[in-house]
């Protein structure tokens, strides 16, 4: 924390920006924005999607999306006004004074250019550098970043390379002209979680060793407190509250700010047991034995001899990283995919294996809810045929009674009842994410898989989601198998867990079991990548993963 | 997948379509109308002659047989003779074809350029004058059949102005200059009749690109605007254009048989024409096949070409 106040690098001052529709109608997306950025300071910009953080970076650059301009306000770098530059000289600015790293490396890669060739572009076209020497310090900034091989891994291209690795590269991209200020748009967002801790840790290790000032912007209050000096709480392009870290986090003062706080992907202080006691029951759905592969002779394996029972009314949390198998598997008990061997039964009774193969009455007993809302739900229908549709088909109803369903069914996911008459793209993701999960309910199933249904959405959003889940939940004795990669959320709303790996169930078990030491391994892995509130977990934490993923490594299913 | 093995595949389905082709032009002039031993034999037919003529080419044989006789024929580059005159079909298809060639390449040569050029320049500012203007002007061509803009072409610039030949037979005497003079018009009626469309694909392939998240890094990098276009946007939107230029340049063939009989040239497509009209079965064959396999061949080109620019099957994981 620096007290005296140097004179700042970037002062924003009133910043406004507003977007045009259509019709040519204007609505400020950004209003009356302020803030410094000392030299070498941090300052974190967080808020969820639509709160105009993205939208006030960029105007940091003098940038504003196709359709968006800015209105009003100035953007100063030590004196220089940024927004009265012309197109050339912005241009300057942005390859060597102001760098950007994108949210997703993985997009902004370009596909068909070499990662040396974009990582160097700026300083060789400029003349500021010679290519060797360009190349000579990328890969200084590869090692430095701890990326893999840094002599040779720039010339792959951005598909040969995986993502926790590419948001590294475009560290260094941005890195490379020694920028006086580095702009970070949720560089970790699209990471798994073990891998994020890795990166935050190298951008932390990055920006400090150069003393470079950077703004940060995220949706996510505890990866803030890692790297953060300061913090600005934005809300529908408005400031809500501005001020240091510890403050922040320690005392936030606006109601907003301690919304974001509750709403933080951090480990519950306790893990309640489950309520459901171990009485030996009859499982509502047990999978025996699978094994299950993909491509032509189905030969590359993703799930391994998988035992697995859902009990009636209990909440099943399946947690692992991508390609983990943990969606193959809710594809399984839905029948969407088949098994190359073992078997699922309902109430003791063998499910066939395709969806095609299984009674209208199996079917009706476990639906899904898919990840993505927007795409999973036909843009083309309204909400009430989308939720009418599976209540005719599994229930038999008429055009009448399935309409009075629908609306009753709208009132159960606490939607207004006129959103039948609604489409989809009119809808906020929040709201889609309801009608996606009254879709599943409209079949009156026993089991929803519900396959990362809220980890594409903001934080207080993805809560108001699974209070939703657990009301639904205790009135209607319904049972979830919860996929999700989030380990926080699993703790919070799973009776049981089933932690996988390499397409293997590692560790399974009642939450309060599997989350407690001593566990597994990867469990622990995983466990140590959610982040905590406290301004010095990130360092310990990374120690910690490095002993983890060496143990890990000498496992059975790795070396496969 | 490796390279190799997906171009293999590529040309083992290109081959097998080919072969699909061939069944389609041997039973589609099968089931022309008339009969051939009469159409050769004419007002002048008796029973015995036209049996005689039958037994000659081998029609009262099975089509099956017919159609492996021919291709067999047709795969050892025996084209046969035609039915009309008796002159050996493959002399005067080398010599035709040369000409259409000649007309197909000048039009592509001029059409691809020129298209991608104006794509280019319509995608830099959309909504723009110029890009008004192009995508405009390539929309009104579009709405015209190629015949109609080649007798608008004619109509002005042969009879009004008497600047060019409205015909465009070949004389062996003919120089470069005459060429040049004679081929201006059929040119460019054919280059209006496929340009159009390459623009638009161009504009909108580049446009998708343009509005990825790599060009928004690419500006944010400060990469000047010339270079943005040509170094980030135009080698991710090389795959449609290709496609598309190779549709334009097989739709080419086809024009070409609407523009030689309009000019008169002396081409392959007019040679089908006048084959088709003496019912000249062999001749009708050989040029199908000859212009299905342009067609099939170019889209094979297409399809490996794309392959090949793409870095994801060049450098797999």
């Amino acid at each position: 924390m620096k007290s005296d106040r140097p004179e700042p690098l970037l002062a924003v001052r009133g910043l406004t920006v507003a977007a045009r529709d259509k019709r040519g109608r204007e609505t400020v997306i950004v209003d009356d924005v302020s803030f410094d950025v000392a030299p070498g300071a941090v300052i974190a910009l967080i808020g969820e999607s639509g709160s105009g953080k993205t939208t006030i970076s960029l105007g940091c650059m003098g940038y504003a999306r196709p359709g968006c301009h800015i209105t009003g306000g100035s953007v100063m770098l030590q004196g220089q006004s940024v927004l009265d530059q012309p197109l050339p000289a912005l241009q300057r600015l942005r390859g060597k004074d102001i760098t950007y790293v994108a949210q997703s490396a993985a997009a902004s890669f370009n596909g068909a250019m070499r990662i040396d060739d974009q990582v160097i572009e700026i300083p060789v076209i400029t003349g500021a550098m010679t290519r060797a020497e360009a190349l000579e310090r990328a890969r200084g900034l590869y090692a430095a970043l701890g990326l893999p091989d840094p002599d040779t891994i720039g010339r792959r291209y951005p598909h040969q390379v995986s993502g926790g690795q590419l948001q590294r590269l475009m560290a260094a991209m941005a890195m490379i002209s020694d920028p006086r200020l580095l702009i970070l748009d949720e560089p970790t967002t699209a990471l798994d979680v073990t891998t994020q801790i890795e990166v935050l840790h190298a951008f932390k290790t990055l920006i400090r060793d150069n003393r470079t000032a950077a703004i940060y912007v995220t949706h996510d209050l505890s990866l803030v407190a890692q790297v953060a000096d300061h913090i600005l709480v934005l809300r529908d392009g408005r400031m809500v509250e501005h001020g240091p870290t510890e403050q922040i986090i320690a005392a936030p003062r606006a109601p907003y700010t301690r919304a974001l706080m509750d709403a933080a992907h951090v480990m519950p202080e306790e893990i309640a047991s489950p309520r459901i006691a171990a009485v030996p029951e009859a499982p509502l759905l047990q999978v025996r034995g699978v094994t299950a592969g993909y491509g032509r002779d189905r030969e590359i394996i993703a799930l391994r001899d998988i035992d697995l029972s859902i009990g009636h009314g209990q909440t099943v949390g399946v947690i692992g990283e991508s390609g983990s198998g943990k969606t193959t598997l809710g594809r399984i008990i839905s029948g969407l995919m088949a098994p190359v061997s073992g078997e699922v039964l309902l109430d003791g009774r063998p499910l066939a294996a395709r969806v095609a193969q299984r009674a209208r009455g199996d079917l009706k007993q476990v639906q899904f809810a898919f990840q993505m809302a927007d795409v999973a739900l036909n843009p083309r229908q309204r909400i009430g045929k989308i939720l009418g549709r599976p209540m005719r088909f599994y229930r038999g109803l008429g055009q009448a009674e399935s309409d009075r369903e629908v609306a009753r069914l709208l009132e159960r996911v606490e939607l207004p009842t006129a959103f039948a008459q609604r489409f989809p793209p009119e809808l906020s993701g929040g709201q889609r994410q309801r009608v996606n999960l009254a879709r599943a309910l409209a079949a009156e199933p026993r089991l929803i898989i519900c396959d990362e249904i809220t980890s594409a959405l903001d934080t207080i959003v993805a809560q108001q989601i699974l209070d939703l889940l657990a009301s639904l939940q205790k009135d209607l004795n319904l049972s979830y198998m919860f996929i999700t990669h989030d380990i926080a959320t699993v703790a919070r709303i799973a009776d049981r867990i089933a932690v996988m790996r390499l397409g293997r169930i590692v560790q399974q078990g009642p939450v309060d079991q599997v989350l407690t030491p001593p566990c597994h391994e990867y469990t622990r892995l995983l466990l140590n990548s959610v982040p905590e509130m406290r301004t010095d977990w990130l360092d310990q934490a990374v120690h910690e993963r490095r002993r983890l993923v060496a143990a890990l490594d000498g496992t059975p299913e790795a070396k496969r | 997948m490796k390279l190799t093995e997906i171009i293999g595949r590529r040309l083992l389905i290109g081959v097998a379509t080919l072969l699909f082709v061939s069944v389609l032009v041997f039973v589609g002039t099968e089931i022309l109308p008339g009969d051939v031993a009469y159409a050769i034999l004419g007002r002048g037919a008796t029973p015995e002659l036209l049996q005689q003529v039958r037994d000659r080419l081998g029609l009262d044989e099975p089509l099956v047989v017919r159609y492996f006789v021919w291709l067999t024929a047709t795969l050892s580059g025996d084209l046969g003779t035609s039915l009309a005159n008796g002159t050996d079909i493959s002399t005067e298809i080398a010599r035709r074809g040369s000409n259409t060639l000649i007309l197909a390449l000048s039009t592509a040569v001029v059409a691809v350029p020129l298209a991608v050029a104006l794509g280019l320049l319509a995608a830099t500012r959309p909504g723009g004058a110029v890009d008004r203007v192009i995508s405009g002007a390539s929309l009104a061509l579009i709405s015209f059949p190629d015949f109609l803009v080649a007798v608008a072409l004619v109509s002005i610039f042969a009879v009004q102005l008497g600047w060019l030949p409205a015909i465009a037979s070949i004389r062996p005497s003919y120089d470069l200059f005459d060429w040049i003079r004679v081929l201006i018009l059929p040119v460019l009626a054919l280059v209006f009749t496929i340009l159009a469309h390459m623009v638009r694909m161009t504009r909108s392939a580049v446009l998708n690109v343009l509005s990825s998240p790599a060009i928004e890094m690419a500006i944010l990098k400060g990469v000047p605007r010339r270079r943005l276009l040509m170094r980030h946007a135009l080698p991710n939107a090389i795959g449609p254009i290709i496609n598309v230029i190779a549709l334009n340049l097989a739709y080419i063939v086809s024009g070409v048989v609407v523009i030689e009989t309009l000019f008169n040239f002396p081409g392959l497509g007019r040679y089908m024409v006048e084959a088709v009209t003496n019912r000249d079965v062999p001749i009708v064959q050989a040029c199908a096949m000859i212009f299905c396999s342009v067609y099939v061949l170019l889209n094979l080109a297409a399809d490996i070409l794309a392959v090949i620019a793409n870095p994801r099957v060049r450098y797999p994981k």
